[in-house]
């Protein structure tokens, strides 16, 4: 049986409705709100513009002038109470990401050694023997939310952003980790760097290729293997990987 | 063709936004006064969604290499074509090197300026509305080449439509319930609704920061969706309007959310401006 959970529909704005599940992570709630928005997508009401979903929320944006709020929830209701357990997505992709640790990039680690009593060989295999599971997309244009950071590697955002944080950053915020898709103000510490472009407007067929959902795998290059990738990204040479489970 | 002589302070090309892609973390942009735009627009017949010239608190100097008819509306910045005088929301016809710039700033801080037909500047993700990393530039400077649909049937309009004066004075912001509204006790949301608040310098198209810090909470909540127009208030306090630009997810509580009218009023409010919210009720 499929566990069906007390939802709450509250109006969100003119033309949006946010549906909630419980405050909490959880890869139950997570593949829950996925096959809700399977749903969505196979069936397609018109009244549905467009969506985004994270962690354990959902913010659907909907045609006003067709539907009003008491109408939709009731439909959506609808819609999330005939999901059966068959129709769960048919597969969970995992996703290799190089890393390049090397200390010209992971320009935080040397702090991080120090406060948490670790050595960077250390840091770099707890960050990158785990997998992760995708929790969304936001922050900006390809920015995943990423959950599974090993305990030990926690560690707290620094309390001046840096204004400059450069395109491929692999940091560590909280007990976050991420990719910065693109420059950007950020106050995560950096680790690492990746060639791998998780939002290129070049390329608008790889858009979305890692889903919601779908795992990470951080793997360990050196600086010459990171060049080599740079290079062949650059001439659309290199794909990501899929991490064979 | 309208080529940029000089860019003013900023200035970006917008239609009503970016939509299908909040997805993938896409910030939806488009417009800021969506009332302003779409008076140009509307003025010119003009689809809604057509691209127009958004310009911030300095208009640029443009020469415009083909006839054309052109509207302006929002922010009154004293346009002039060819050194004279022309007015906001009137259609003026275009000649072949036209030189429009713009004088001082006298109410608002954005102008909408909407050619006929829209301008023709590449699309991308479905959108021309700049956005720094999705389009080639994320503001007008000197030197570029915009391009606009050719006129073929340039009909003297004669339209024109009244200032919407509301944009520049009211100071009343029209708020809905946010999502964490609830997470407030009525006391705390008496406090908020009840000052007087001010626009800090913090101010631009991802969102509008303001200066009072009227209450301070510990409410954490996980991440989640935001909007244009989400009302969030970090636990120190400071509130913050989210604007066109800004982020699709958020993790302060969204205690309001603006009206899609008093977004329009926002915009058009510069560092200092003052604003009271309002709750209102949802149908």
């Amino acid at each position: 049986m499929l566990k069906k959970f007390n939802l709450k529909y509250k109006p969100y704005g003119e033309n949006g409705i946010l549906i909630e599940w419980p405050n909490i992570i959880s890869k139950n709630i997570l593949d829950n709100i996925s096959l809700f928005v399977t749903k969505l997508e196979l069936e397609k009401p018109k009244f549905i513009q467009e969506f985004n979903y994270v962690y354990s929320s959902l913010l659907i944006i909907y045609n006003s002038k067709v539907i009003n709020f008491q109408t939709i929830k009731t439909e959506l209701e609808s819609y999330y109470n005939s999901i059966k357990l068959s129709d769960n997505k048919a597969q969970t992709n995992c996703w290799e990401i190089p890393v390049c640790y090397d200390e010209n990039f992971g320009i935080d680690l040397p702090e991080m050694c120090q406060t948490l009593n670790l050595t960077a060989d250390k840091i770099i295999d707890l960050h990158s023997t785990g997998f992760y599971k995708v929790y969304g997309y936001g922050f900006l244009p390809g920015f995943l939310y990423l959950g599974g950071l090993p305990k030990a590697i926690h560690f707290p955002r620094k309390n001046i952003p840096r204004l400059h944080v450069f395109e491929g950053a692999v940091a560590i915020g909280g007990s976050q980790t991420g990719i910065y898709p693109q420059d950007s103000p950020g106050g995560w510490n950096i680790i690492g760097k990746t060639p791998i472009k998780l939002f290129d407007i070049n390329n608008q067929k790889q858009l979305g290729i890692i889903q919601i959902g779908d795992l990470v795998k951080f793997k360990s290059v050196t600086i010459s293997e990171f060049n080599f990738l740079s290079e062949q990204i650059e001439q659309r040479k290199y794909f990501l990987k899929k991490y064979e489970l | 063709m309208i080529e940029v002589i000089k860019a003013g302070m900023f200035s970006t090309i917008q239609d009503l936004g970016r939509f299908g892609y909040r997805k993938y973390g896409v910030p939806v942009s488009g417009a800021m006064d969506k009332i302003s735009a779409g008076l140009a627009n509307a003025l010119l017949d003009n689809d809604s969604n057509d691209a127009v010239m958004e310009i911030t608190m300095s208009g640029p100097k443009l020469r415009f290499t083909k006839e054309t008819l052109i509207a302006i509306s929002g922010a009154n910045m004293q346009p002039m074509l060819n050194g004279n005088s022309i007015l906001n929301n009137k259609v003026t016809a275009i000649a072949a090197g036209d030189i429009l710039e713009f004088g001082k700033l006298i109410n608002g801080l954005r102008c909408y300026l909407a050619v006929l037909g829209g301008f023709k500047t590449p699309i991308c993700l479905e959108s021309r509305s700049f956005y720094k990393n999705i389009t080639i530039a994320n503001q007008i400077k000197a030197g570029d080449s915009l391009l606009f649909q050719p006129a073929y049937n340039i009909s003297s309009k004669k339209g024109y439509l009244k200032s919407v004066q509301f944009l520049f004075e009211s100071i009343d912001i029209e708020v809905f319930k946010g999502p964490e509204y609830d997470k407030f006790s009525s006391k705390e949301i008496k406090k908020i609704l009840d000052a007087n608040l001010t626009i800090s310098n913090h101010n631009n198209r991802m969102g509008y920061r303001l200066n009072e810090h009227i209450i301070t909470h510990n409410k954490s909540m996980l991440t989640s969706p935001v909007l244009p127009g989400t009302v969030q208030i970090t636990p120190n306090g400071n509130l913050v309007i989210l604007m066109q630009d800004a982020q699709t997810t958020g993790g302060y509580p969204r205690i309001f959310q603006l009206t899609k009218k008093s977004m329009s009023i926002v915009a058009q409010k510069k560092t200092g401006d003052n604003l009271n919210f309002k709750l209102v009720h949802q149908l």
